[in-house]
């Protein structure tokens, strides 16, 4: 299904011709012309400049992303329609977790803008849950289950104020919809990895937000947690909850999610999973690994770091 | 021993002093900080030179400042060398804070020539002289030392600090990212708990100097961590590690050196070797983490094997000989079971004691309540060896060890046999005992 092909699709390749110079990305706002930003070339993809309603869940407007001056998500333009689950998908380094991580303010963005219901990210918090990767924390810091969970109510508590009851019944609340509840007093690092990545998405739950990010929840995880998980996924959606995961298996796209969002350094397409998810799309996401974007980015970065000698 | 006044002044101070740095202490090691404190500690040094050779005078508010303000500059620059110089933060960390110690130096030899700064009190501080009544001064009404009100304090403010934002400090440890999403700025927490460690090193460095400083925000935290998972627990038993320190450090320091002929000895360095004492007490005797406790399960185990292979070599020779009871001299058994003779004979005291074997004419030989537990082993070994040929394509001699470790796992024996299709025979042919007497 994700057969590498040995040349780029030529769609991709005319992509990366058209890509913006690094003098001309570190200015460019938000107001400027729409026309030099890549038009994604998929069939199904809208094109770049459409509206962003106000009340999409998620809007990225012209997002790029770089590290360390090296660009890793070049003009992400998408609206996420509300109520759906949601999965990015897309190979290793293609900078889904950087789409995540930029749309959450967590790292600064190049260019772009980001509106979760039509306003910036910090007048939004409350509305957004976020579960990172399971790798990301230390998990033999001394908290038990249920102190993890119940950091998903510190937003609603507010800053100086004590955990109180209502809040620890809340996270028990959480614990009990993903079958935790028995652990709640275990010390994290005592839990297997699939129930740590329980605890994590009753943390999320805890959040009671409008709008989930999480990332890679189904890595490493076992046959009972992937159940509890996608159960979990249905009850927000059925709640009118919009749920935005990374994902890494082709396998299950289809069977778990609504709405796909392919994505490799740019987002070659996005749209309802019936309609985006063809080996025509896949092959352009996952084929070639994009030799040229690649190679441009890394260009830039050898620019930045030694003279030019040409 | 000679007890004054001072001496018990002194064990205020070094309380005090431990408790102070014990609360961001426990903060610093679970971030895996710890080497932060000392970096710290150590530009405090260039913070009272260059405060001196701004201001011209000793004043204590301006020193404190001056100090407090480098100690978090230190940690901005460590940030910055590590982002910027892509180096590792252990390396970042050595760059800075030797290169900001070593301008200390060079300005305190400048300072020097003209105040009396003593580069010992920088390394071991004052604390025995700290509770002499010349240091006396009266504040709020009460009189004591000025330590102890410096020391105090610092203890009052992050202890205040700690409580107010008590979920905000756990959360950015464990998880920033989260932490700043929620709108907890983790870079904010950061910096504050930076502030807490420089303002605690100046307050704590005049009295007991930058060694004792290092090990308090260290050592009881990491003591602390050894007994117990939960934060809050922790910076109380790390508080407690401090105290006992500052106690005993202090007696110490008074009485060993006598027995070895020296006269007293620096409290401060006592301090911090009666801390790195309980360290090595707690990692040894801790009941669940300990050393001492992990052999205790591990003999523990061991034995309960060991018994149960004693009563599968018997049934397997009653089997064998056909004769019931059979019997074996207790040198052939250790030298069967690969084990130590005092292990085995442990054993079968243990045995004995619980009625599975009794006495026989050369040796042991097994009770009847011993026979049926022995049966459910040697049939827990031989499901476990057919499930090994069946399921991972063991080659036969490849099966009897494996066999043996799992064969203490008898509670899976029923879905082993379920899971096998009730084999009545393992792969080399012997008879899979059933489960009730037949």
């Amino acid at each position: 299904m994700n057969q590498p092909t040995a040349n780029p699709p030529r769609t991709a390749a005319a992509d990366a011709d058209r890509a913006v110079p690094p003098a001309r990305m570190a200015s460019r706002g938000v107001t400027d012309d729409q026309t030099a930003s890549a038009t994604p070339v998929a069939h199904t993809a809208p094109p770049t400049g459409e509206e962003h309603p106000r009340t999409a869940p998620l809007a990225i407007h012209d997002m790029t992303v770089a590290y360390d001056r090296k660009p890793v998500l070049w003009d992400v333009d998408l609206n996420v329609p509300e109520g759906q689950l949601v999965a990015i998908v897309g190979p290793n380094g293609a900078g889904k977790s950087t789409l995540i991580k930029a749309a959450l303010n967590l790292m600064p963005m190049v260019s772009g803008q980001v509106l979760i219901y039509g306003k910036p990210y910090r007048k939004q918090r409350h509305l957004v849950g976020y579960v990172p990767q399971r790798e990301t924390v230390d998990w033999d810091f001394p908290v038990s289950a249920l102190d993890v969970v119940a950091m998903g109510r510190y937003g609603r508590i507010g800053w100086f104020r004590p955990v109180t009851r209502k809040h620890r019944r809340a996270a028990l609340d959480a614990l009990e919809r993903v079958e935790m509840a028995q652990y709640a007093h275990r010390q994290i690092s005592q839990l297997s990895g699939g129930q740590q990545q329980r605890v994590f998405l009753a943390r999320a739950l805890a959040q009671d937000a409008k709008l989930y990010f999480m990332d890679e929840p189904f890595a490493s995880v076992d046959a009972a947690t992937e159940r509890a998980i996608v159960r979990v996924l249905h009850e927000l959606k059925d709640a009118g909850r919009t749920v935005i995961v990374v994902h890494h298996d082709l396998q299950t796209v289809t069977e778990y999610f609504d709405y796909l969002i392919l994505l490799n350094m740019r987002v070659v397409t996005h749209g309802p999973v019936d309609d985006v998810f063809t080996q025509e799309n896949l092959r352009m996401t996952y084929g070639g690994r994009l030799t040229l974007l690649s190679e441009a980015a890394q260009l830039f970065t050898q620019q930045s770091r030694s003279p030019r000698v040409d | 021993m000679n007890w004054l006044i001072s001496d018990t002044w002194t064990i205020v101070i070094g309380s005090l002093c431990a408790v102070a740095c014990a609360l961001p202490g426990a903060l610093l090691v679970l971030r895996r900080m710890s080497m932060m404190g000392d970096a710290i500690s150590h530009t405090v040094l260039p913070g009272l030179a260059i405060a001196f050779l701004l201001t011209h005078s000793r004043a204590p508010l301006a020193m404190f400042i001056g100090a407090a303000v480098i100690g978090v500059a230190t940690a901005f620059f460590i940030q910055g060398v590590q982002k910027l110089g892509k180096t590792e933060s252990g390396a970042s960390m050595g760059i800075v804070f030797t290169t900001l110690f070593a301008v200390g130096l060079v300005l305190m030899r400048q300072a020097v020539d003209h105040v009396d700064i003593d580069p010992d009190c920088v390394l071991y501080g004052a604390i025995e002289t700290a509770g002499t009544t010349w240091q006396y001064i009266t504040l709020l009404g009460v009189t004591a030392p000025r330590a102890v009100f410096v020391n105090g304090g610092a203890m009052v403010v992050n202890l205040v600090l700690i409580a107010l934002l008590y979920k905000e400090f756990k959360i950015s440890a464990f998880d920033p990212a989260l932490a700043t999403t929620l709108g907890i700025s983790a870079t904010l927490m950061h910096y504050l708990l930076m502030t807490m460690t420089a303002a605690t090193a100046v307050a704590a460095f005049e009295s007991v100097g930058s060694i004792l400083v290092i090990a308090m925000f260290i050592v009881p935290p990491a003591t602390a961590y050894l007994l117990t998972d939960r934060l809050a627990v922790m910076m109380v038993l790390s508080a407690v590690f401090g105290v006992l320190a500052a106690v005993f450090g202090h007696v110490a320091a008074i009485i060993v050196p006598p027995w070895f002929g020296f006269e007293g000895t620096s409290t401060a360095g006592m301090m911090a070797v009666v801390a790195g004492l309980l360290f090595a007490l707690v990692w040894l005797a801790s009941p669940r983490y300990g050393v001492l406790a992990r052999m205790y399960h591990r003999l523990v185990m061991s034995m309960h094997v060991l018994c149960e292979d004693v009563m599968g070599l018997l049934y397997r020779l009653e089997e064998l000989t056909d004769t019931q009871p059979a019997t074996m001299p207790v040198a052939d058994m250790t030298q069967a079971l690969v084990a130590r003779a005092w292990l085995v004979r442990r054993a079968l005291g243990s045995l004995g004691r619980q009625r599975m074997i009794r006495r026989g004419d050369l040796g042991y030989v097994l009770t009847d309540a011993g026979r049926d537990q022995a049966r459910q082993l040697v049939r827990s070994h031989r499901l476990w060896e057919s499930y090994l040929a069946h399921y991972l394509r063991l080659p036969a001699d490849h099966l009897h060890d494996p066999a043996n470790r799992l064969e203490h796992a008898h509670e899976l024996a029923d879905k082993v046999d379920v899971a096998l299709g009730r084999p009545e025979t393992d792969p080399q042919g012997k008879t899979i005992p059933s489960r009730d007497n037949q």
